[in-house]
C-alpha cells in the first residue's frame, strides 16, 4: 500500500487515551520498581498502612530471596499473610517483571481470584538496575523509585525506569545532606527526563512519607474507574 | 521443524521457565552439582527419570484424538502417580498453568479448549503436548520440547548458580544431544499406549531434594 494511502486513522495512538481496566476488572495493577537499597518494601508497607482501611490491597513482592520482602511485611502486619504473595524470579528479576511475565501473572490473578474484592494489587520488584521495567502485561501504572544515597546522577542517567515511569520517587531526600546529594538537582534533572510526568521526593521515616505517592495511586484508582 | 514449534523451543516464551531450576538449585546446595562433570551427571539422571516420563506424557497428550476430557483426567492421574513429592505436583500445575496461560493467547485447537475449559490442575506436560499439537507439532516433536526444555533449565540454572562458563556447558549440552535425541525414540510408541503403560522412571533423591526446596525460606527458583 502506498504510504499515502494508509489510513490516518493508524496513526492515532487510541490506546495511549483509554484508561480502563480490562475484562472488567476492579484492582488497579501498580508495579513498584527500583535499584537495591531504595526503599521498595518501606514504601509499599507505609502505602499499606494507608490505603488498607479505604482499599482493598494486596501485594505481591520478587525480592531475589523468595520470602524475604514478604517476610519484613507481614512482620510489620500490614497487611494478613493471606494477602501477599512472594514471587521467585529463577535469578533474573526484571526478566519476571518483563519479559517473562508468568510467574508474577499467575500470583497477582490468583490473590485477585480468591480476595474478590480486591482495589489495589501492587507488585514490588525485586531490586534490578536502571533498565528495568514493568510489563503492561503485568501492570497498569508503574512507580519507580530512587534514593538520594544511591547518587545524585542517576535521574541524569534515564533509563527505561527513570523516564518511563508513569511516577518517579525520589527517596531518602533526609539523607541527602549526609552524603552530599543535590536534592533539586536531582528533581531538575528528572523533570527533563520525563517529560512532565510526576515527581515526588520523599522521605518514608514514618508512614506518612508516602502519603503523597497514596494520594496519587487513589487519583489513579479514580481516573481508570471514572 | 517449523516457526510456531520454535516459539516453543525459545526460552523466550513467557511461560514462566526461567523460574525454574529442574532441581538444580537443591542439588548445589547439598554439593551434588559442583562444576561441570558433575552437571552432566545430574542431566543425565534426570534425563533418564523425570526427562523420560515428562517427555512420554507430552507426546501421548500430542497425539491426542477426542473426545478429550476422561483421556486429560486418566492422564493426569497417572502423571501425579509418578511424582512421589507432593511439592513437585503443586509446581507441576502451576507451571502449567502458566503455560496454558501463555499458550491459550497464543493458539487455539479443540484439545487446548478442552484443557482451558476442564478442571483445573493440569500437570505441565499434559499442557506442553496440548500446546505443541496446537502449534502444530507431532508427538515426537513434544517429546523433543520437553527434553529439551530440562536441559535448558538445568544448564541455564547451573550457569546462573554457580557462574559456570555458558560456552563450555552448551558444548556439554552440544555432546549430549544424540543422547537426548535418544529419549524422545518412543514417541509414537508412548502416543499410542495406554496412560496406565507410559513409563513411571523415577529418582528418589529427585523427590526427597524437592520436598526439602520447597521448605526453604529463600529460594531463587520455584523447583
Amino acid at each position: 500500500m502506498p504510504p499515502h494511502d494508509i489510513p490516518h486513522d493508524d496513526f492515532i495512538d487510541h490506546a495511549s487515551h483509554e484508561r480502563s481496566l480490562p475484562n472488567g476488572r476492579q484492582a488497579l495493577r501498580v508495579g513498584i520498581g527500583g535499584p537495591v537499597g531504595c526503599g521498595k518494601t518501606t514504601l509499599v508497607g507505609s502505602l499499606c498502612s494507608l490505603l488498607r482501611d479505604e482499599l482493598s490491597v494486596v501485594v505481591v513482592t520478587n525480592d531475589i530471596f523468595t520470602s524475604e520482602d514478604a517476610d519484613a511485611l507481614r512482620e510489620s502486619a500490614v497487611l494478613p499473610d493471606d494477602r501477599i504473595v512472594a514471587v521467585e524470579t529463577g535469578c533474573c528479576p526484571h526478566t519476571a517483571i518483563r519479559d517473562d511475565i508468568a510467574a508474577n501473572l499467575d500470583a497477582v490473578e490468583g490473590l485477585e481470584e480468591r480476595h474478590g474484592d480486591v482495589d489495589l494489587t501492587l507488585v514490588e520488584s525485586g531490586g534490578d538496575n536502571l533498565t528495568a521495567i514493568f510489563s503492561r502485561g503485568l501492570v497498569d501504572v508503574q512507580i519507580f523509585v530512587l534514593d538520594t544515597a544511591g547518587g545524585d546522577d542517576v535521574p541524569r542517567k534515564g533509563g527505561p525506569g527513570v523516564s518511563m515511569a508513569d511516577l518517579l520517587v525520589i527517596n531518602k531526600v533526609d539523607l541527602a545532606q549526609y552524603v552530599g546529594s543535590d536534592v533539586e538537582a536531582m528533581l531538575h534533572d528528572a523533570g527533563e527526563r520525563r517529560d512532565g510526568r510526576p515527581v515526588l521526593a520523599t522521605s518514608l521515616v514514618d508512614q506518612q512519607g508516602a502519603s503523597d505517592v497514596a494520594e496519587w495511586i487513589t487519583t489513579q484508582i479514580a481516573a481508570y474507574r471514572a | 521443524m517449523h516457526a510456531a514449534l520454535m516459539m516453543l523451543v525459545d526460552g523466550r516464551f513467557p511461560a514462566g521457565g526461567h523460574t525454574n531450576s529442574a532441581g538444580v538449585e537443591a542439588a548445589v546446595r547439598v554439593g551434588d552439582i559442583r562444576d561441570e562433570p558433575s552437571l552432566r551427571r545430574y542431566l543425565t539422571g534426570r534425563l533418564a527419570t523425570t526427562g523420560i516420563v515428562d517427555a512420554a506424557f507430552s507426546a501421548h497428550t500430542a497425539g491426542l484424538a477426542p473426545p478429550f476430557d476422561e483421556q486429560l483426567i486418566a492422564l493426569g492421574l497417572e502423571y501425579s502417580a509418578r511424582v512421589p513429592s507432593p511439592n513437585l505436583r503443586d509446581v507441576s500445575t502451576r507451571f502449567g498453568r502458566q503455560m496454558l496461560r501463555a499458550g491459550a493467547q497464543v493458539w487455539s485447537s479443540p484439545l487446548l479448549d478442552a484443557v482451558a475449559s476442564g478442571q483445573p490442575g493440569v500437570h505441565q506436560p499434559l499442557i506442553l503436548g496440548a500446546i505443541a499439537q496446537a502449534a502444530g507439532g507431532t508427538p515426537n516433536d513434544a517429546a523433543l520440547l520437553s527434553l529439551h526444555h530440562l536441559a535448558a533449565a538445568v544448564t541455564s540454572a547451573a550457569i546462573r548458580l554457580l557462574g559456570l562458563d555458558p560456552m563450555s556447558v552448551a558444548a556439554m549440552q552440544a555432546e549430549m544431544s544424540e543422547q537426548i535425541d535418544a529419549c524422545a525414540n518412543d514417541a509414537d510408541l508412548w502416543a499410542g499406549a495406554c496412560p496406565a503403560d507410559l513409563p513411571a522412571n523415577s529418582g528418589s533423591l529427585t523427590e526427597i531434594l524437592a520436598e526439602d526446596h520447597g521448605r526453604w525460606d529463600a529460594r531463587l527458583f520455584v523447583a
